[in-house]
């Protein structure tokens, strides 16, 4: 096999990065859904490639519940993007005050 | 050394994860999202994991992105298009983007994963199969009942409780 773990490791800190780049600058919340779904991603990455390395298949097998729960996870954030939306008429989380003390 | 499939890899991920983030266009963002999701899918196919690349494609590619596409042609035109930051914050994140990066890399540079290859062959995937029925049988039951759970509770939520019956009919 050509491509050595720290390789996979590298695109997945570069991954994690971004994400953390876009969750701590964007406002907009689907936006930050996107960088959420990105670190998701880079840590899915990273359990297929050390269990690809140990070699065992408990990397897969975790990476499989990960992406199950992640997509549930999705689906209640765009349903909450769309009840915000609702009461709000707007996607900026600067303006979802309302459980502000 | 990494070969040249895993550097396009690498670039084509990497680059519409930025592009999806940065993009002006919220529509045109989740169809760059795509891209870095099945660019991920190609780096599982790399790491000999074809049940999981797959997966991976079915979930991601097929579902999440088409779901958050919908959401966002739910928003009003003028949202979709607005940029919403501020520029000190988005200097500060750079930053902080590049202080994980760096300091990560070079933690992980430094350590002794970086001289770890393997000679032994893949994981077969019928051994995933065996995993979830013996060792967390348990896991994958909990996944199946969360996952219902969460879908009836994002469809309860999105509800519209203002429209009657009679007016759901227009």
């Amino acid at each position: 096999m050509a491509n050595e773990l720290i390789d996979f490791t590298l695109v997945s800190i570069a991954l994690l990065g971004i994400g953390i780049y876009g969750l701590a600058v964007k406002r907009n919340f689907i936006r930050m859904l996107f960088a959420i779904e990105i670190i998701i991603n880079a840590a899915n990455l990273n359990l297929v490639a050390f269990g690809r390395f140990i070699p065992d298949s408990g990397g897969q097998t975790l990476a499989l519940f990960s992406i199950a729960i992640a997509a549930a996870e999705v689906a209640v954030g765009l349903s909450l993007i769309i009840v915000a939306y609702r009461m709000y008429q707007n996607i900026d989380i600067a303006d979802f005050r309302s459980l502000k003390g | 050394m990494a070969d040249i499939a895993f550097l396009a890899l690498a670039v084509i991920t990497i680059g519409s994860a930025i592009a999806a983030l940065e993009m002006r266009s919220l529509i045109y963002g989740s169809i760059a999202l795509m891209g870095s999701l099945g660019g991920i899918a190609g780096f599982f196919l790399l790491l000999d994991a074809p049940f999981v690349a797959l997966f991976q494609l079915a979930v991601y590619v097929g579902s999440i992105a088409v779901l958050i596409l919908f959401t966002v042609m739910l928003v009003k035109r003028e949202l979709i298009f607005k940029k919403i930051e501020d520029k000190r914050r988005k200097f500060a994140g750079i930053g902080l983007m590049l202080l994980i990066m760096v300091s990560l890399g070079a933690i992980f540079i430094d350590s002794g994963i970086k001289t770890i290859t393997t000679d032994e062959p893949p994981v077969d995937f019928r051994d995933i199969g065996t995993d979830f029925v013996t060792y967390y049988w348990p896991a994958l039951i909990l996944m199946g009942l969360i996952l219902a759970s969460t879908v009836t509770g994002a469809l309860v939520l999105a509800r519209r409780v203002d429209v009657e019956d009679g007016q759901r009919a227009n």
